[in-house]
């Protein structure tokens, strides 16, 4: 993640190139075979989600492009398949590849939304909490830990269910990427707060901090100049973590018929769409986006358990 | 044959960076009751040395060469099984940090009753018995609660003679003590070192005292060790070393003693600091900082720089040093031509 | 010991009185349940009299207060949906979900441990490497997923037609990979033998256990793998610690320094991490029993939510904040118990 963060920077800077190319992190991707493959799946798999409109031979959201006749049509490697879809077709007739591939669009929009929203919360909470300390850390903390202790997913699950019933299915299906990163977003942010007020605590003690105060630097000034870059890297490695565990978060939603509506699918939504013909033998509706979220949040979490690795932050317990 | 001989000990760490040599040709020898001090900075391979002995150097480290005799057993030869009957048994050992070396779920009863467990077949009640009478020749107050009480609710000093008591638990020919006072406060440790002295001489137990303070080796031990860079460089009688040290680092180590220095002035640091043991210099470790590597007519030794120094016999010391040897070869030269 | 049961006893009052408020406020927007009791025909004076009579009509504070008063005393209301008191709803599903919360339970201590410690005293052997291998797999894979799998491969069974049929290895290996799929997959079973009051359970008989096996491993499959991680991790931070180096010096046995020594300082955090993860296994009740039809109260929650039964959605939340606070508690007291250095006063000495 990080190390093509560092190279897109390399063109502002000469000297930054060397510097990524001489770094631990790059010495440690070269060696590590497991990185290189996810990273590479991960990109793909970006690629192709948000190319999707190029890409995929049917677009599933245009109704005139539905053939119902041809529903519930195997992938290419079975008896009976038509040339005309790959992966087979959904219970509606859709084409699986073409609706597969939109869903992976949809899944990793609302996951990487809900991380920058959870990270913008979390850091600013847990920046304020950690550097501030006194009653404004223990009401923040006292928060996050009532939050957390209920599970994340909880949390989602049960706001999800509320604003739906409150909102009515109709206006929650029109608006349900927004709103899945907002739930999301909101259920998850304790995990940034603890995280950073953790390694602003153990940062805020350390000389440097006292030479920006005693130089007369606004607080605000010390934490977001001085503090925060060096707490970077433990939130790199949680983002990693934090997005697959939104992705996964988001298909639960939807897989609980809280999150994205049918004629708009997620991988979620494939998967719970799919269900229902799992008894009559239809696996593949629901089996074949289900592999893909499973790639995609492999890849994922395999390239946090390096980035940890290499980074080796103290990270917040529990 | 001594109670305890080392000889040509070869201790290695397989790092991903390369191998990396943390104890070269390490030799020495213990008698039964005798006391042995290991001198050098930190990083100087002292602890490695300590733990070497009882083949307790953790993962990427290894014994690679040279042998641990200890009462007729080969101990770096044995088996782990073999090797657990002498670790606190025969052979015990006082850590550096008395706050992180007691497990902190465990009360100190049960620290000290499944010591004894492991060794002797014995009742919890007859161990709990001398674990009791051991706590009282540390001279803990109350040892009665000691026992079942944690190590958190105890002071450093306090689990410090814990560690002693446990070091002497089985009646050890030897305790190996890695600067058992370091990690104290001040004002106690002398009460600590004076403690353990006086046991070791009431029971006639081998002592290996690691430490990187000569005040206290030289009031302690009988003979010791100098070690710079994973290497012994002078060893010999305590007394004879202190009075008339022959290598020039372990004579910075004593000009550097405060006791050294003119009141008012700065005190005789030895310049530069001891290189990294993956990065060693050539020749002789501590050439680049040693102020003798001119010859007497201004010249400088190529040996200093090229070559490992050789032990040479000065006294009743062995020293590693190209100056000493030219010295000691003048000394030769002229009492044959005389 | 006192100070710490008041403390705790604050903390659980906050917390419910949190949850009820957060509840509460919600249902004055939630649907209109009169029109889910009574259906479209009734006439609107009449509606308007049920609405009275229900007291839907009264302010917030009015309606939270008498909410309040009567949930204090275990009355909760009529579900809308089920005409009888909440409740004895709640109560009637709760079993369901406490045995497949114990059977899972039972599956996760049962192995995380074992293969933890493994994993961590020989962390380079092959079968350590399998095992963190699977276990991140297991991460990746939501609980659902878990369950649909495992549907497909023990429920419906799977032919593999893969390997040449005509060839002998051939048809050994379709016949080895295929699965004839005749595990029950939906509800309790028939044979559930009652214990006590409404307490029916699936523990006692063969086909209750046939039942439960599938649901539970699905709900142990996403929490296995991170207490496999999180007690290999810690067991090999502990395994470096002074405090076992030492016990190796004393020269006690190795299975002691590993099981007393180690395991006893490993287990703290991740009684800790346990806590708050019995939380996100009740999150994970409503998906594993919406896939496997298990008629416990997660499945009856998301019933509700789509009846818009509020009685019950509040009741449940009731419930699981009290199911949350007593095992919070549960897990406070435990590690208290393990751990020397807490004198249970909520603050570590």
């Amino acid at each position: 993640m990080s190390t093509t963060s560092n190279s897109s920077q390399a063109s502002a800077s000469p000297g930054r190139w060397e510097r990524v190319r001489d770094s631990y992190m790059w010495y440690s991707f070269k060696r590590d075979r497991t990185a290189q493959l996810c990273l590479a799946v991960f990109i793909c798999m970006v690629i192709a989600a948000f190319a999707s409109p190029l890409i995929a031979p049917t677009n599933p959201y245009d109704l005139a492009q539905i053939d119902i006749m041809s529903s519930e049509l195997p992938p290419f490697w079975i008896d009976g398949a038509d040339d005309r879809y790959a992966l087979g077709t959904d219970a509606q007739g859709r084409d699986l590849w073409s609706i597969v591939l939109y869903g992976t669009r949809v899944s990793l929009l609302i996951g990487f939304g809900a991380v920058i929203l959870q990270a913008l919360l979390g850091v600013t909470f847990g920046l304020m909490a950690g550097y501030l300390g006194g009653r404004v850390d223990t009401i923040l903390m006292r928060l996050a830990d009532i939050q957390l202790s209920f599970s994340t997913l909880m949390v989602a699950i049960v706001v999800g269910a509320l604003v739906k019933a409150t909102m009515g299915s109709a206006f929650y299906s029109q608006y349900a990427v927004m709103m899945l990163i907002l739930i999301i977003g909101l259920a998850e942010w304790p995990q940034y707060a603890r995280t950073v007020r953790a390694s602003v605590l153990a940062e805020k003690n350390k000389e440097y901090v006292d030479a920006a105060r005693v130089m007369g630097l606004r607080s605000k000034r010390i934490m977001f100049r001085h503090v925060l870059p060096n707490t970077m890297s433990p939130i790199f490695v949680i983002s990693t973590v934090q997005i697959a565990n939104a992705i996964i978060s988001e298909a639960a939603l939807s897989f609980l018929g809280l999150g994205m509506p049918e004629t708009h699918p997620s991988l979620g939504s494939l998967i719970k769409s799919g269900f229902d013909y799992i008894q009559s033998g239809s696996w593949w509706i629901t089996l074949i986006p289900g592999a893909v979220l499973v790639v995609l949040v492999l890849s994922i979490n395999l390239l946090g358990d390096w980035l940890r690795d290499v980074m080796n932050p103290r990270l917040y317990k529990g | 044959m001594a109670l305890l001989e080392v000889n040509n000990l070869d201790v290695r760490f397989a790092l991903r960076q390369g191998e990396v040599h943390a104890l070269r040709d390490i030799s020495f020898s213990l008698e039964r009751g005798e006391r042995l001090g290991i001198v050098g900075e930190s990083g100087a391979g002292k602890s490695v040395a300590a733990f070497s002995l009882l083949n307790l150097i953790s993962k990427p480290g290894f014994i690679a060469g040279g042998t641990v005799n200890f009462d007729g057993q080969v101990l770096n030869h044995m088996s782990e099984r073999g090797l657990r009957k002498v670790r606190g048994n025969r052979i015990s050992m006082i850590f550096q940090d008395p706050m992180m070396t007691l497990n902190p779920v465990l009360s100190i009863g049960e620290q000290m009753v499944e010591c004894l467990k492991a060794h002797r077949r014995i009742s919890s009640k007859e161990a709990r018995a001398i674990a009791l009478d051991k706590l009282q020749q540390v001279q803990i107050p109350s040892p009665e609660t000691r026992l079942d009480q944690y190590p958190h609710e105890l002071s450093g000093g306090m689990r410090q003679r814990i560690i002693i008591a446990i070091a002497l638990l089985l009646d050890p020919d030897i305790i190996i003590a890695d600067e058992p006072t370091t990690a104290l406060d001040v004002t106690i440790q002398a009460e600590i070192m004076a403690l353990l002295l006086d046991l070791c001489e009431q029971h006639n137990v081998g002592l290996i005292l690691i430490t990187h303070d000569l005040g206290v080796v030289s009031q302690v031990t009988q003979r010791m060790l100098v070690m710079y860079a994973g290497r012994v460089i002078e060893q010999g009688p305590t007394r004879e070393i202190i009075n008339d040290p022959q290598h020039p680092y372990t004579q910075g180590l004593i000009n550097a003693l405060p006791q050294m220095a003119t009141p008012g002035e700065k005190l005789n640091q030895i310049r530069g600091s001891m290189p990294s043991l993956s990065n060693l210099p050539s020749g002789c470790a501590f050439h680049p900082r040693c102020d003798f590597i001119n010859r007497a007519d201004g010249q400088p030794r190529p040996a200093c720089t090229q070559q490992v120094p050789e032990f040479v016999e000065s006294g009743n010391c062995r020293v590693a040093c190209h100056m000493v040897a030219e010295m000691l070869e003048d000394r030769r030269l002229k009492e044959e031509t005389s | 010991m006192i100070a710490f049961l008041i403390k705790r006893l604050m903390h659980a009052i906050l917390v419910m009185f949190v949850i009820s408020v957060l509840a509460f406020a919600i249902q004055d927007n939630l649907g209109d349940p009169v029109q889910q009791m009574v259906g479209q025909s009734v006439p609107e004076s009449e509606r308007e009299e049920i609405r009275e009579r229900l007291g839907l009509n009264d302010p917030f504070l009015v309606q939270y207060a008498r909410f309040a008063r009567n949930a204090v005393q275990g009355d909760f209301g009529y579900s809308y949906f089920y005409r009888e008191p909440a409740l004895e709803v709640i109560a009637r599903h709760l079993p369901a979900t406490l045995e497949l919360v114990f059977a899972a339970t039972l599956i996760i201590v049962l192995f995380s441990v074992p293969i933890g410690v493994y994993s961590a005293i020989k962390p380079r052997s092959p079968i350590s490497r399998l095992f963190m291998g699977v276990s991140i797999i297991g991460i990746s894979i939501p609980v659902f997923l878990t369950a649909i799998v495992l549907i497909q491969i023990f429920a419906i069974g799977v032919t593999v037609t893969l390997f040449p049929e005509s060839t002998g290895w051939g048809a050994w290996l379709n016949a080895f990979f295929s699965t004839e799929g005749n595990m029950p997959s939906f509800g309790r079973g028939y044979d559930l033998v009652n214990v006590v009051g409404n307490w029916d359970t699936n523990l006692a008989t063969w086909n209750g256990l046939q039942h439960l096996v599938l649901p539970a491993v699905s709900l142990a499959s996403i929490m296995l793998p991170l207490f496999i991680r999180l007690i290999r991790a810690e067991m090999m931070e502990v395994l470096q610690s002074e405090y076992v180096k030492y016990a190796r010096a004393k020269g006690i046995s190795m299975r002691r320094v590993y099981f007393v020594h180690a395991l006893k300082n490993t287990m703290l955090p991740v009684i800790t991490v346990g806590g708050v993860q019995i939380g996100t296994m009740v999150a994970y009740t409503i998906l594993t029993e919406t896939v496997f039809q298990w008629p416990g109260m997660g499945l009856m929650f998301l019933d509700a939510i789509n009846r818009a039964d509020i009685p019950l959605i509040v009741t449940y939340l009731m419930i699981v904040g009290v199911i949350f606070v007593v095992t919070n508690t549960i897990v406070d007291l435990i590690y208290g118990l393990v751990n020397p250095t807490v004198k249970l006063t909520g603050k570590p000495a």
